[in-house]
């Protein structure tokens, strides 16, 4: 049996820094998408239970230590980092894919409204919030933590996605500069 | 020009795909007249007024959506998820091993 290097979707990039801006990729070790079967609610909220999480509310998500539970759509979530087994849900493994970026910085918010049309500002999407939501035309998570924000789009577009964040930030930067 | 998704919030036009007036949420029953038939698939209403279409939450939720919107004066006066608008789903068959 040969042994193969598992690479990440972003391997070989470093991170890069543009002003008080960084992007460095993120690893999650599981996405696990969650659909519960129709009146399973209860079944997979007691199943969430000893992880220290719950089926979130549209638009939110939710961290239990390295565990983190995500909405993503109409009865649907992705649990990332945390194993489940519960005849409650229709339970898919989507690990490999998704990219995950993270951008951190006073400015991340500013930079990303120019790529997501929506308000990001912290105001209106604070940590704790999620959107499904346009990356330029990927379709993408965008995800906001203490920490800054995180953003998934479908593995196959993870260097389209890197590049246009990273000239994104080098754009808001320079203007930053000049004040 | 922007939608309300009830799932997700005020989104810009360009998030949505646009599928035409709601006759396909009205399928008739399979045994239906031929009439029925081709207003169901060929025969649309051109109203000056208040119209229902389908758009689809594409870079969004995924979810399709009926959207009320008066084709005169453009108002959008509702935006309703199609699915719970259906009859309730027969129990998911599920393999309980
Ligand atoms: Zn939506």
């Amino acid at each position: 049996m040969p042994e193969l290097i598992a690479k990440t979707p972003l391997s070989g990039l470093w991170p890069v820094t543009h002003g008080a801006l960084s992007l460095s990729e993120v690893v999650y070790d599981s996405i696990l998408s969650l659909a519960p079967f129709a009146g399973q609610e209860k079944v997979l909220t007691k199943a969430l239970k000893p992880l220290g999480l719950a089926f979130p509310a549209p638009n939110t998500l939710a961290v239990s230590g390295v565990a983190r539970i995500v909405w993503t759509g109409r009865d649907q979530a992705f649990l990332i980092n945390a194993p489940l087994a519960t005849p409650s849900a229709a339970i898919t493994d989507q690990s490999d894919g998704w990219a995950g970026l993270r951008l951190e910085g006073p400015m991340a918010a500013e930079a990303l409204m120019r790529l997501v049309p929506i308000d990001l500002r912290s105001s209106a999407f604070p940590p704790g919030s999620a959107a499904r939501a346009p990356l330029n035309h990927m379709n993408a998570v965008v995800m906001r933590l203490e920490s800054g924000f995180e953003v998934m789009v479908f593995r196959s577009m993870a260097r389209s996605a890197w590049t246009e964040i990273a000239e994104t930030m080098q754009r808001v930067a320079a203007r930053q500069a000049l004040r | 020009m922007r939608l309300t998704c009830p799932l997700c919030g005020p989104r810009d036009r360009r998030e949505f795909y646009y599928y035409g007036a709601d006759d396909y949420l009205h399928r008739p029953a399979p045994d239906a007249p031929p009439a029925a038939w081709d207003d169901y698939l060929h025969n649309r209403d051109n109203p000056a007024g208040m119209l229902r279409d389908l758009w689809y939450h594409e870079a969004g939720c995924g979810q399709w959506l009926a959207v009320s919107r008066n084709t005169v004066s453009h108002d959008i006066t509702a935006v309703e998820c199609v699915a719970p608008l259906r009859p309730a789903r027969k129990k998911a068959v599920r393999n309980e091993d």
